[in-house]
């Protein structure tokens, strides 16, 4: 049988998470059939799904929100009572709070995305609170309890994690992260969007990431998270009979971020005037509130009162006034625009191959795109099939979800608690869920290997090494990493490391496990 | 004390390295005399990322179409939290005392009715036609502020520009050496480590051994017992930066040069006034201005601060109290060198005929001249260089005279 060490290393890397070490044999399976190992997990659709238990639907995680909210406010107003303000004006009073919790509604939005960082004192905690110990004069107030948003966030997350771990390639995991970067929220945005973000992936991303770009497209955009995210839910027509009577009115967020950013792309050839009649045509995409005056709450729902009337113009095409259909109709069409193509084309060969995607591949895969209506298998089996993709030299760095990932598949630990993964890739700059814009994380080498990055990845790997680096054989790992594929500088550095710690970092980083 | 654990630091990272062969990333070392009129200038650029609603920052009450085109979420002069009048016409949101402050002592000024050359509205096309200084979208190998370094004669002043936060502003990207430092604070890999691992980057992977060398060189210069980054909001977030960067800069050998970036200005739903959503990123703003005066101390006299956003937003509010992507907005300027107490306009007016497309502030300021009129005055960039190298086909946008004292 032959023994292609360099493909093995294309095909754990380039399309997956990289080895997994202990006995699992990935390198020695993906060297004598390095396309074949890629596609098999292709074949198995169902592997793409993600159950696992207590992971909830979008629909009851909202009301669980709902139902915390709830919580919160009651409490407040009763300790509010127990203890009336002293200084009270009563006819100013209710104004003024509102006011209050809007600013540290937003405060805590804005702050979300380092909420993260609380798990980790949780987890030191048990030590603290022997029984003998004696509390120091000094000491922190007990951190409170995880509320359900963040349990939720996390075991989402934990799910996610394990999965990736575990897979036995990661093509997959790798295509649900693309399409979820591609298709992304931020968790940041607020608490709905925190709780729904797992469940948005699993919902929205996960059951089209082998199925169609159409289907997925709609999936997105009528998710609640998505609504949501990019304020649809907000979005009034001017003249439908909610927006005559809030005297609110259309939002463009969602309809602008749909064109530019999750089909056509800037460029793609539509004007201002497209953007606000797409924004028209979905106002009534929503999702149903506390109240569920509209359904079930936390479930998508057309709101006819909040639609825009009217036929619409959009692309030089009229779309008749067909209520949720008119937005579908829409969505359907401009999933097939020749720009989506090409612009879906470009950012998937760039992720996978190279910061400049070979346009003769990028062309290649925006006809398959166009020929099969946006089978995304036959899009990731195009790649795989390419030549490009092959021969392309692993130049592209790993992002740090994928660092961390393949440094837990190398050392074979399945994790059990996500903090650690949580608050790397916070301070990597990349925090799980929370791009800072609707345009998701950078995809380039610019952005994941600047000085600082690469500085805090050395003291991640560490103090990974710090933690795991007396239970292994580094030079096992390096075998399971790269084997014959290995650069002798990498091979010596690794055995002329003064500990078996430091072997592990520098093995963490070196150019074998950073490049994809 | 600081000084002495920097020291101390730097010697021995520096001592491994030098061990070996010479190494590119040492020459980069920030090379300092002081030019011979003894001023010793620095820039701070600030990006908020996102769009920030110049009308809502400053407002021009003196205008009679302001209040009714910014509807619930307009300033007003009176009430709980009235704007601060800054002339008989702009006027400053409320919760930006800080700069009010220094506008009164002369030493911030606002310029209004700006924008860069770019009239579309996706953010990241704005974002790259402002950090890239080209006049359209797509350039993004290099950044304006990375050129004018370039062009700036070599060991005169400075020779390298710090780039804030874990990844580099494209504003400050490409051929002239940056380098880079975040707040974050964690066991670190040890020395030994990580020379070694930078000798295997250089054999291997020479990007690698570049980035990594300069992320090691910096961090610890930054550090000192308060930069403990501590889980907490964006405004204290924006102060902690602001207060690590006025500490790099403030050394003898620190960067002259800096940028940094703020996200979240993209306020399209329930903006807020006087107080909310945009009030608190204001703070937030307000109090990095405040931290960068007090850690560049003396330094601060001879510095100018630099705030741009890739674009405005909507004049009018859109039907969720927010507003939409739109074109002229505001620049701020503060630092000692600043020659400041004035709203710089040619003020186009609100009146609908007025408004770019009929919708958005138009903007009668092209905001290349302004951070050209800056780099003149601190740095001596020629108009030949401004125009052709740093702004490229931008001469046409003269750099603005006097806004340096």
């Amino acid at each position: 049988m032959a023994r292609d060490s360099q493909a093995a290393l294309v095909a754990l890397n380039r399309f997956g998470f990289g080895a997994r070490g202990g006995a699992s044999g990935d390198l020695v399976n993906a060297s004598s059939d390095p396309r074949g190992f890629v596609k098999a997990e292709l074949a198995r659709a169902s592997g793409v799904l993600l159950e696992a238990p207590g992971l909830q639907s979008t629909q009851q995680l909202g009301q669980a929100v709902f139902a915390y909210q709830d919580q919160v406010k009651q409490a407040r107003e009763a300790a509010k009572t127990a203890a009336p303000a002293e200084t009270s004006a009563p006819t100013e009073q209710k104004p003024a709070l509102r006011r209050n919790l809007s600013l540290n509604a937003a405060a805590a939005e804005i702050a979300g995305q380092m909420t993260e960082a609380k798990p980790a004192d949780n987890a030191v905690r048990p030590e603290a609170m022997q029984p003998n110990a004696v509390a120091p004069p000094a000491a922190k107030p007990a951190p409170q309890p995880l509320n359900v948003i963040q349990k939720t966030f996390r075991a989402e997350a934990l799910a996610r994690l394990q999965r990736a771990t575990l897979a036995e390639c990661g093509f997959t995991e790798r295509l649900v992260v693309f399409w979820s970067n591609h298709f992304c929220i931020s968790a940041s945005k607020g608490e709905l969007a925190r709780i729904w973000a797992g469940a948005f992936e699993r919902e929205a991303i996960r059951p089209h990431v082998l199925g169609r770009f159409p289907d997925m497209l709609k999936a997105v955009e009528q998710h609640p998270a998505m609504l949501f995210f990019l304020d649809n839910q907000q979005s009034l027509g001017p003249d439908s009979r909610a927006g005559q009577n809030r005297k609110r009115g259309l939002n463009e967020n969602l309809a602008r971020e749909i064109m530019e950013l999750h089909t056509l792309g800037v460029g793609g050839g539509y004007t201002q005037e497209d953007v606000t009649s797409l924004a028209r045509i979905i106002t009534g995409w929503t999702f149903a509130g506390r109240q569920g005056q509209l359904g079930p709450p936390g479930s998508f729902v057309f709101n006819t009162n909040a639609h825009q009337p009217g036929p619409h113009m959009l692309l030089g095409k009229t779309y008749e006034p067909t209520g949720l259909a008119q937005g579908e109709a829409a969505l359907a069409d401009i999933a097939r625009h020749p720009s989506t193509a090409n612009f879906i084309a470009t950012k998937f060969v760039r992720h996978f191959v190279a910061d400049d995607p070979p346009p003769a591949l990028v062309a290649r895969l925006r006809d398959v795109f166009v020929r099969t209506d946006g089978d995304l298998k036959a899009l990731a089996v195009a790649l795989v099939d390419s030549d490009e993709a092959w021969q392309a030299p692993l130049t592209k760095m790993r992002s740090p979800y994928d660092f961390l990932v393949a440094s837990g598949r190398l050392l074979a630990r399945v994790p059990e608690d996500p903090s650690r993964y949580l608050n790397g890739l916070n301070l990597l700059g990349q925090p799980l869920w929370s791009p800072a814009g609707p345009n998701g994380f950078p995809d380039t080498n610019a952005a994941w290997a600047a000085p600082e990055g690469m500085k805090l990845r050395l003291d991640i790997a560490a103090q990974i090494a710090a933690r795991l680096g007396n239970n292994i054989d580094p030079i096992d790992l390096l075998e399971f990493v790269a084997a014959d594929a290995a650069s002798i500088e990498t091979r010596r550095t690794v055995e002329r490391a003064e500990s078996r710690q430091q072997a592990l970092a520098l093995l963490l980083m070196s150019p074998e496990m950073q490049r994809r | 004390m600081i000084d002495c654990v920097e020291n101390r630091l730097l010697t021995s990272r520096r001592g491994l390295l030098l061990g070996g062969a010479s190494f590119a990333a040492w020459a980069y070392l920030p090379k300092f005399a002081r030019a011979a009129d003894g001023r010793d200038p620095r820039l701070i650029v600030v990006i908020l990322r996102g769009a920030l609603d110049g009308l809502s920052t400053v407002a021009p009450l003196g205008d009679p179409d302001y209040a009714g085109l910014h509807g619930s979420i307009a300033l007003a002069a009176d009430g709980a939290h009235p704007a601060m009048m800054l002339d008989s016409f702009f006027a400053l949101h409320p919760a930006m005392p800080e700069f009010s402050r220094m506008y009164r002592d002369k030493h911030a000024a606002v310029i209004h009715a700006v924008a860069t050359p770019y009239r579309d509205r996706s953010h990241f096309d704005g974002q790259d036609v402002l950090e890239s200084g080209y006049a359209g979208p797509g350039r993004v190998q290099s950044g304006w502020l990375n050129r004018a370094l370039e062009a700036l004669p070599r060991g005169e002043r400075v020779s390298s520009g710090l780039a804030v936060g874990p990844t580099t502003p494209l504003v400050l990207r490409g051929n002239a050496p940056t380098v880079g430092w975040a707040p974050v604070a964690l066991p670190q890999a040890d020395d030994d480590t990580a020379m070694r691992l930078v000798d295997l980057y250089r054999h291997r992977d020479p990007a690698l051994a570049m980035a990594l060398s300069q992320g090691l060189q910096l961090d610890k210069a930054a550090s000192g017992d308060d930069m403990k980054r501590k889980p907490g909001n964006a405004v204290a977030q924006m102060r902690q930066v602001a207060r690590g960067t006025a500490k790099l800069m403030a050394a003898d050998d620190g960067p002259r040069i800096a940028a940094l970036a703020f996200d979240g200005w993209d306020t399209h739903a329930n903006e807020g006034g006087p107080v909310g959503r945009l009030a608190f990123l204001l703070g937030g703003l307000d109090g990095a201005l405040a931290e960068f005066e007090s850690g560049l101390g003396d330094r601060w006299r001879d510095t100018v601060v630099v705030v741009a956003t890739e674009f405005g937003r909507t004049a009018r509010i859109n039907g969720t109290d927010g507003t939409d992507h739109g074109t002229g907005t505001i620049a701020l300027l503060a630092g000692g060198a600043v020659k400041g107490g004035r709203v710089i306009s040619d003020w186009p007016g609100l009146k609908l005929a007025n408004l770019h497309e009929g919708r958005d502030l138009k903007p009668t300021t092209d905001l290349r001249s302004v951070i050209k009129g800056v780099l003149q005055d601190q740095f001596g960039l020629s108009d030949r260089v401004l125009a052709e190298t740093v702004f490229p086909d931008s001469a046409s946008a003269r750099p603005m005279k006097g806004l340096v004292a």
